[in-house]
């Protein structure tokens, strides 16, 4: 197996092993949508006015969860020198976590929106719409989370920083992602879906540049 | 390929503090130096400059693979078989998972089974690290570290938490690496139990 691969497979399993987040991020995600309802009240047409919204906010933070122990684990107990010194670049290391971060976390919480839309009674074609933004925009929250990581890895609680450096950036893809849903329910041409797409693709391949150089800085002090 | 290491005037300051400075020395293929020092004096540090992690505040570092210089600090990782004083074991992850994907990862078509074996491994084989003793995380760091098939060894405290038997393992995996044309560089302690030449930095100022 080249060793791409190696590292995107292995990263997978330990976010899916215990203690590895993944599980703990969808656990998340599905206990605060649940609460929206039960806390906005029985509403079905407000319920599915805010559906997109609460769903892409919920998915990002949940994404968060998983995010901080991206590089920081690998710091911490010396593995990433390992990886650094591997015949793979920074930048290539960085896509693949990034990648492993994304199959494990943000395709299980686009799968897992899709039976949740169910409690805000959202259409069939909004739901649609909803999964297929989730689908687009959550590399971009993988991809911007992951210099987020890779920036604070070497800052001890550093998750509690990352929200605040990660999510202003991950505003266009709220934006767009909940607009797709809203304007499929309006009736209106969905124009949003083709920014969020831009703004994924934009962060994916960006992205790992600047997390490469945030580890090479960290690693450095 | 023949390797040589030429360090020249090294300067290293840590937290506005030089740890060492104008140190060189200079290291031929086939040979291991034994590195020297109290604790403070920069053994780590150094170890760093050569991986190319840290930036040297002054000085070269260079590496020559059959006379041809390999300048950038990133390329010269390529050669560096790194052996840290944290074992990078994870806890979720058993003994022949994690050298499988360590074999991969570095590409280097060792045979992961013969390095378990070599280094005791074999009834740990499918146990989690975190079951593992610290002198058995060491040892797998040491099969990790031959399964690198890199020529140049950089160790940091080669001999913590091993066992006798453990540390006559490591002579033994030292000499033949330096046997077969590779270097080795060691930040000890303890006696490696190796010929080998002795560089000794200074106390903290």
């Amino acid at each position: 197996m080249n060793p791409f691969f190696a590292l995107l497979l292995r990263d997978i399993r330990l976010a899916v092993r215990a203690g590895g987040g993944a599980a703990l991020a969808l656990a998340f995600f599905a206990c605060v949508v649940t609460l929206v309802p039960l806390g906005v009240g029985a509403d079905m047409r407000l319920l599915a006015r805010v559906a997109g919204g609460v769903l892409w906010v919920a998915a990002v933070l949940a994404a968060l969860l998983a995010l901080d122990r991206l590089f920081q684990a690998d710091y911490e107990d010396g593995s990433l020198d390992l990886i650094v010194l591997s015949p793979l670049s920074l930048e290539v290391t960085a896509l693949a976590k990034t990648a492993a971060h994304w199959l494990a976390t943000g395709l299980p919480l686009t799968v897992l929106s899709a039976l949740l839309a169910v409690l805000f009674d959202l259409s069939l074609k909004a739901t649609g719409a909803l999964v297929l933004s989730l689908l687009i925009g959550t590399p971009a929250v993988s991809a911007i989370g992951a210099v987020g990581a890779a920036l604070t890895l070497s800052i001890r609680r550093g998750g509690l920083i990352l929200p605040l450096i990660v999510l202003p950036l991950l505003a266009p893809a709220v934006i767009f992602g909940s607009g797709a849903v809203l304007a499929v329910q309006d009736g209106l041409a969905n124009g949003a879906l083709y920014f969020l797409a831009a703004f994924s693709l934009v962060s994916v391949v960006l992205s790992p540049f600047a997390a490469a150089a945030s580890v090479r800085l960290n690693l450095a002090s | 390929m023949n390797l040589a290491l030429e360090v020249r005037g090294l300067t290293c300051i840590r937290g506005q503090r030089a740890l060492f400075r104008d140190l060189s020395f200079s290291l031929a293929a086939g040979r291991a130096l034994a590195l020297q020092g109290p604790n403070g004096a920069g053994k780590t540090s150094l170890l760093r400059l050569l991986a190319g992690f840290l930036r040297p505040a002054g000085g070269t570092i260079c590496l020559r693979t059959d006379g041809a210089e390999v300048a950038d600090a990133e390329e010269r990782g390529k050669f560096i078989g790194w052996l840290a004083h944290q074992d990078a074991v994870k806890q979720q992850l058993g003994v022949r998972e994690q050298l499988a994907f360590f074999t991969q990862l570095y590409g280097s078509g060792r045979d992961p089974e013969e390095a378990m074996r070599t280094f005791g491994l074999m009834p740990l084989a499918e146990l989690p690290g975190q079951y593992l003793s610290a002198g058995q995380k060491r040892r797998l760091a040491l099969a990790r570290l031959q399964l690198s098939a890199r020529p140049l060894w950089l160790l940091d405290e080669p001999l913590a938490a091993l066992d006798s038997a453990g540390k006559k393992l490591v002579a033994e995996t030292v000499t033949t690496h330096c046997a077969s044309g590779g270097m080795v560089l060691a930040a000890t302690h303890e006696d490696l139990g190796v010929e080998c030449e002795t560089l000794r930095l200074g106390a903290a100022r």
